[in-house]
């Protein structure tokens, strides 16, 4: 993956991006109060967000692989997004949920929510960091058990 | 005629905002993720940003796992923030600020960073991505975070917490 990148790699990870946060711009998720909205059943809106973005991504899943072997840019199999299933899962999950309903904010909405000039939303980035941060110093700390698996989430 | 008018103001009801926005962006976040990994193969997801990027400061061997990542990431996330700006400025009209106190983003912030890192993603990469690929484990984790989420947001509107 590192190395002799194809001079294009970058450029599709950024136009990728470019229409991501524009996405989560005009859906208005960048904005906390239309995502508490939406978990205090307020404003049901977001499902179509949520299940829009799962469907288009879902369509790509399934019918790219059929079509191609490997991506042109990286060489790498087509594959699903597939992790292994423990408690982890679980527990983060539920914590991610607290923190979620809270603040109304998670990652990628958060970056788009800078863009959208939320500059109060720096409170949840700072938070953001700080907790990764935490999670894995102390996750260093412990037996390095688990196996690498470097991908996306 | 009585029917309709229900499912009318059911309609209504459930979606005060109309649906038009929510779904043309969520197509737009889906097509975004599309894009990446027609390309390169990558099912991209934002939460690893966090922790790739500290690989830049700290030598943690949690941290240094993501450093082949690390660049295209910070692209990545800049791409986010710009395409975001793209829509403030030539739909918005301007720049928007929540009106959610900073202690409720600062400390969700701190939880949605331990959350997504330990439950192996987050609203993209479980929730698009791995959705997407009809994987268990994503499908069980979206599960997770939203009822849990639902139950947190209600809690916090009956403790009278606003804004």
């Amino acid at each position: 993956m590192d190395g002799n990148r194809h001079p294009l790699f970058m450029p599709v990870i950024f136009v990728g991006g470019l229409i991501f946060g524009f996405g989560l711009g005009f859906s208005h998720m960048a904005r906390p109060e239309v995502v508490l909205d939406f978990l205090q059943f307020d404003d049901f809106g977001l499902v179509f967000v949520m299940f829009g973005a799962a469907i288009v991504s879902g369509i790509a899943f399934a019918v790219v692989p059929r079509v191609r072997d490997s991506a042109p840019l990286t060489g790498d199999v087509y594959g699903r997004r597939l992790k292994s299933f423990d408690r982890n899962v679980l527990i983060g999950g539920a914590i991610f949920g607290v923190g979620w309903g809270l603040s109304g904010i998670c990652p990628g909405a958060a970056y788009a929510s800078l863009g959208i000039g939320n500059v109060t939303i720096l409170w949840a980035i700072v938070g953001m960091f700080a907790g990764a941060y935490a999670q894995g110093v102390w996750r260093s700390q412990r037996a390095p058990r688990e196996t690498a698996s470097i991908d996306a989430d | 005629m009585v029917a309709d008018l229900v499912s009318l103001s059911l309609t209504a009801e459930l979606f005060p905002n109309g649906i038009y926005r929510y779904a043309v962006g969520g197509l737009l976040v889906g097509l975004g993720a599309v894009v990446i990994y027609v390309g390169t193969g990558i099912a991209a997801g934002a939460s690893t940003f966090l922790e790739s990027t500290l690989s830049y400061v700290s030598k943690q061997s949690r941290f240094q796992r993501y450093r082949s990542s690390r660049d295209w990431r910070i692209v990545f996330t800049v791409g986010i923030v710009l395409g975001a700006a793209v829509y403030a400025v030539v739909w918005q009209g301007g720049t928007w600020t929540t009106d959610v106190q900073p202690w409720r983003l600062l400390v969700g912030g701190i939880l949605v960073g331990i959350g997504t890192r330990i439950g192996k993603g987050c609203t993209s990469g479980h929730g698009v991505c791995g959705v997407g690929s009809a994987s268990r484990t994503s499908i069980v984790g979206v599960m997770t975070f939203l009822v849990v989420a639902i139950g947190t947001a209600q809690l916090v509107q009956a403790l009278g917490v606003t804004p």
